[in-house]
């Protein structure tokens, strides 16, 4: 019996993946949410697994710890504002091809000299003094850390991967040497500086940073998408050899971007030291600069996606630490918890651009044979979700949509039909139903 | 007939997403028989071959060879069908010898123990047999006991039964030792087929030519009985193509299957037995070579009637808009890629480059259009706007090029990843050659808007909108874009390569308008094209370029397409009488 079977797989297989070539907009979004759902059901399963019957509290302490006090609402898009304004700075670098995974060292050095301007000018200079110097200050040591990978790359083609990983250690040391000699006791723990704190807007700390960055993005947004210079980086992402062809200066190009990208996570490392912790640490970023590039990857390099997903990120870890800590699950949890959740949304992508199919049999005259039930159950599944999609998606849109199963159609379409018919409509109506039936339900629901 | 098919096909469907590439074909092929799949671009030859051989798996549809349904699921499942393709673009590792290149991915025997254990008590048995059925006649000295059958114990049987994993062992070490003659034994494959190569050459040293013999060595050397080749004439120059088809006839002799993917008509005609026609992944016919004619064939292919005629018209108001000077330049490597290259480009004329692949065509466009560093040379533009001025182009940018209010455009080999960009939409390529227009920091789209709008009505370009990026279209859509956005900028010097490869004959035709339309206005063309016939067809001069030297220019009325052939492997050691004595041998 395994044996013919084996036989049989060898012979053919049951099925094959078929590129997509077109998908519509909203099935991308279908897609992408039910992995959102797949992937918080999961997290809840693993959670029931380490503590017995905690599946629906694993939920109760999600939203718990993200909504439950204003606080914790402020901490969540604090959150979600780092990871985006780190997210948003290798945008420009990744949408040019150049693998900046340096980030974290960038946000590193613009948090050095943002310390190192409330530690030295504090106390003489007036606070939004030091806060202004420490904005440029920050924005170029960043610049600086973001510029010299790229004009390595520019001039002899080193690899931009390693270089920017190493800046990163560089960094880290860098400001760990400092701090030794800020703090000669060996502690290692530099206190809070109390000169250069952003102004508390409000009842709440953390709002100027949110705004901050909600400023960053709408700028990237235009940026990227309708200045000479986005459209240039995305050339020269593309294809160098396009931009040569065309006569950029890809050298330029290259460093231009990567001084920009240095900036913002300089502008990222000020937020860090002096709207948030107002203090440094080699650990200070905590990540976050790998954690911007998934962000950055899952939302296409679009600025106004990453809002989503850098909030998605930051919901699942803060949620998740609320959960750990009342499950007493311990501090790796909220990572198993991102981990599984990029996994399934990178996994995503690929029936995004897939799709996978079952091969259908023929005999030697050519004629179909009969489906097997492994592939009549498959055909009834399909043929259920896309009634489901094609429901969700009217019931959105109003609009009649194509539907896999030629008798859903006929269903839709019978729907379609049978609301004109016990309203009473006038003859203009009944001719607007015979061509598209979608306009009459629209004017079903004004009416 | 019927025991002689070599290979059938029944129904063979495959579809990419939404694309049907191959739809229902059915196909048949004989023993000893050369048979040519024609078609255009896109209907689905190569999917089909590939196939066969084993690249991709049919949806739906049987292959059958010896009256038994097979299933090809890769490469090495084709060789052990006995089917072997060579591919358009080789699949040779360079840094080996060609010998190498032959053996590599060979499979070792199966040495199973147990049969070979069977065949021992099987050869033991039948001798001990024999033995006591021996009777000795008389005896004859020392000979008549060497003859003499022997008897063996059964502890000897045991014996060798026990050394056979040693066997096997030594002969797996044997088979993954490279045996320093293996050059000289491939050899003998080669001549028998009269290929005339040395085994011993690295590829990387090898011509096009050389390098397909040794893809087809390759593949004879698996046994193959079944040869594929997709579009091998692509690359060869005339001489080149009469060597290789005098091969292929020796193996057909031999009994061997050969099917040729090709979609030139005349080389159809020549070489092969049977012709079958492919359109849009649907199987037409398949004929008797000697029962028809390349007419017939085009219409099968195209699927309506279609004039196969350039015209040409006498150039007007000639005058020099391009003069290019001894012009000398190396590659990143060290190598020399043109040297000392000069030549004219006159206005209202299109001036033809001939040239096997790689021979320069691409440095010495690029070097005009301000991408390639020259080291030695000049280049002038006469500006027809301000009086034919002089004005020295040489090791200029691209951009101080059009600053300089030079009109040169450039359509490059490599269009989707030169000329386009592929995940761009049909605006922002438009956008490519003028996005850097105006003083503010923001882009203008509303004006490449209108010429890509315009673009698709006048070229008919076959898109769903202006925003479709323009990788998902068809290779000649794809072109019309390029070449209309590069014409848009109208242009005193239009520079064109290799502007019709993979493209249909609808769409080839449709560029030689184009081009002809830009000699009509007094733009200097210069056109890099590899087919020979296209070349004498529509040029008015015809540059032959080898090994980056220009070995003569002639005139496109009088060319004769040997000339031109001689010409283009000029630098090879190879003299005129070989040539012609091997063109007379066929």
């Amino acid at each position: 019996m395994v044996t013919n079977i084996f036989k049989k797989l060898k012979t053919e297989a049951p099925f094959h993946i078929v590129k997509r070539t077109d998908i519509p907009r909203w099935k991308k979004w279908v897609i992408r949410l039910v992995t959102v759902l797949v992937s918080l059901l999961l997290c809840g399963i693993i959670s029931s697994i380490l503590k017995p019957n905690s599946f629906g509290t694993f939920f109760d302490e999600m939203f718990k710890g993200t909504f439950s006090t204003p606080r914790r609402i402020v901490n969540l898009f604090q959150e979600t504002a780092m990871l985006l304004c780190i997210a948003l700075a290798v945008t420009p670098a990744f949408k040019m091809k150049f693998w900046n995974i340096g980030a974290e060292g960038q946000v590193l050095m613009g948090a050095l000299m943002c310390a190192t301007c409330m530690r030295y000018m504090g106390g003489s200079v007036a606070d939004p003094v030091i806060i202004i110097v420490a904005l440029v200050a920050s924005v170029a040591g960043g610049a600086v850390w973001g510029a010299i990978p790229a004009i390595f790359k520019a001039k002899w083609n080193t690899n931009e991967t390693l270089f920017t990983l190493m800046m990163n250690y560089i960094a880290m040391g860098l400001i760990a040497f400092i701090i030794t000699v800020w703090v000669p006791s060996g502690s290692g723990v530099v206190g809070i500086i109390r000169y250069g704190q952003f102004p508390r807007l409000g009842q709440y700390p953390y709002i100027l940073n949110i705004i901050i960055v909600a400023v960053l993005v709408v700028i990237m947004y235009i940026y990227l998408r309708f200045s000479k210079h986005g459209y240039e980086l995305s050339v020269v992402g593309e294809s160098v050899n396009t931009a040569k062809y065309i006569g950029i200066n890809v050298r330029k190009v290259i460093v231009r971007t990567m001084i920009l990208s240095g900036a913002l996570c300089g502008i990222a490392g000020w937020l860090l030291v002096g709207g948030t912790s107002y203090t440094i640490s080699t650990s200070i970023v905590a990540g976050r600069g790998f954690t911007a590039i998934l962000i950055s990857w899952l939302a296409h390099f679009n600025p106004i996606a990453m809002v989503i997903s850098s909030f998605l990120i930051a919901f699942l870890s803060q949620g998740s630490m609320q959960a750990a800590s009342t499950f007493g699950f311990g501090g790796s949890f909220p990572n198993i918890i991102t981990a599984v959740f990029f996994f399934l949304v990178i996994a995503s992508e690929f029936f995004i651009s897939y799709r996978i199919k079952l091969r259908r049999k023929m005999n030697v005259e050519g004629e179909e044979i009969q489906p097997s039930k492994l592939e009549k159950f498959d055909n009834s599944i399909t043929e259920f979700f896309a009634n489901i999609e094609n429901k969700i998606f009217r019931l959105f849109t109003k609009r009649k949509t194509k539907t896999v199963a030629d008798n859903s159609v006929a269903a839709v379409e019978n729907e379609c039909l049978q609301i004109p018919a016990t309203s009473q409509t006038d003859d203009l109506t009944a001719t607007i139903q015979n061509s598209d039936c979608a306009e009459v339900s629209d004017k079903e629901v004004q009416e | 007939m019927e025991n002689n098919v070599a290979i059938q096909l029944k129904g063979i469907t495959k579809t990419f997403g939404e694309v049907i590439a191959n739809n229902n074909v059915d196909l048949t092929v004989y023993r000893g028989e050369v048979l040519s799949i024609l078609g255009e671009n896109g209907s689905g030859k190569t999917t089909l071959m590939n196939m066969i051989a084993g690249i991709y798996y049919p949806d739906a549809g049987e292959i059958i060879i010896d009256d038994e349904a097979v299933s090809i699921r890769s490469p090495k499942d084709a060789f052990s069908h006995h089917i072997g393709m060579i591919h358009q673009h080789f699949k040779l590792v360079d840094v080996f010898s060609a010998a190498d290149n032959i053996i590599l991915g060979e499979e070792f025997k199966g040495f199973n123990i147990k049969t070979e254990e069977a065949a021992i008590r099987a050869a033991h048995k039948k001798e001990n047999e024999e033995f006591e059925a021996y009777v000795p006649e008389e005896h004859t000295g020392i000979l008549s006991y060497m003859t003499a059958p022997k008897f063996h114990t059964e502890k000897e049987t045991k014996r060798k039964i026990a050394a056979l994993p040693f066997i096997k062992l030594k002969k797996h070490i044997q088979f993954g030792w490279l045996a320093r003659n293996r050059a000289q034994v491939l050899q003998s494959i080669a001549n028998k087929y009269g290929f005339e190569i040395d085994l011993k050459k690295k590829i990387y040293d090898m011509s096009v030519s050389e390098k397909q013999t040794v893809e087809i060595i390759k593949v004879l050397y698996r046994n193959a009985d079944i040869l594929i080749l997709d579009e091998p004439t692509a690359v060869l120059t005339p001489q080149e193509i009469k060597k290789l088809f005098a091969v292929l006839r020796r193996m057909r002799e031999d009994g061997k299957s050969i099917i040729i993917i090709t979609h030139k008509l005349n080389e159809v005609m020549e070489i092969s037995d049977r012709v079958a026609v492919l359109r849009k992944g649907e199987h037409i016919a398949t004929v008797n070579t000697s029962e028809t004619n390349e007419q017939e064939l085009t219409e099968m292919m195209v699927g309506k009637k279609i004039e196969l005629n350039i015209d040409r018209t006498e150039p007007h108001d000639v005058e020099d808009r391009l003069i290019v000077e001894n012009i000398s330049s190396t590659s990143h490597d060290g190598v020399k890629v043109l040297d000392n290259v000069s030549f004219t480009a006159r206005s209202g004329e299109i001036l033809g480059i001939a040239g096997i692949a790689g021979s320069g065509q691409r440095e010495l466009l690029e070097a005009i259009a301000g991408l390639q560093k020259l080291n030695a040379g000049d280049i002038w533009y006469f500006d027809p706007t301000k009086e034919n001025e002089k004005v020295d182009l040489r090791s200029k940018s691209p951009v101080q090029i059009r600053n300089m209010g030079v009109r040169l455009s450039f359509v490059p080999e490599d269009r989707l990843g030169m000329g386009l960009v592929g995940n761009m939409d049909l605006i922002d390529n438009m956008m490519l050659r003028s996005y850097n227009k105006g003083k503010t920091m923001f882009l203008d789209r509303k004006s490449p808007k209108t010429l890509a709008e315009t673009i698709v009505d006048d070229l008919e370009v076959v898109t769903p909108s202006t925003h479709t990026p323009v990788r998902r279209l068809s290779g000649g859509n794809v072109q019309k874009v390029l070449v209309g956005r590069e014409i848009a900028a109208a242009p005193t010097v239009l520079m064109a390569a290799y502007p019709v490869r993979g493209l249909d004959i609808n769409s080839s035709y449709t560029i030689y308008n184009l081009l002809n339309d830009q000699k009509e206005k007094g733009v200097a063309v210069i056109f890099v094209g590899e087919d020979l016939d296209v070349l004498i067809d529509l040029c008015d001069r015809i540059m032959v370029i080898c090994g980056g030297k220009i070995t003569g220019i002639v005139d496109g009325r009088s060319a004769k397409k040997d000339e031109i052939g001689l010409l283009m492997t000029n630098n090879t050691k190879m003299t005129e009488d070989v040539i012609e004595s091997m063109i007379e041998e066929g």
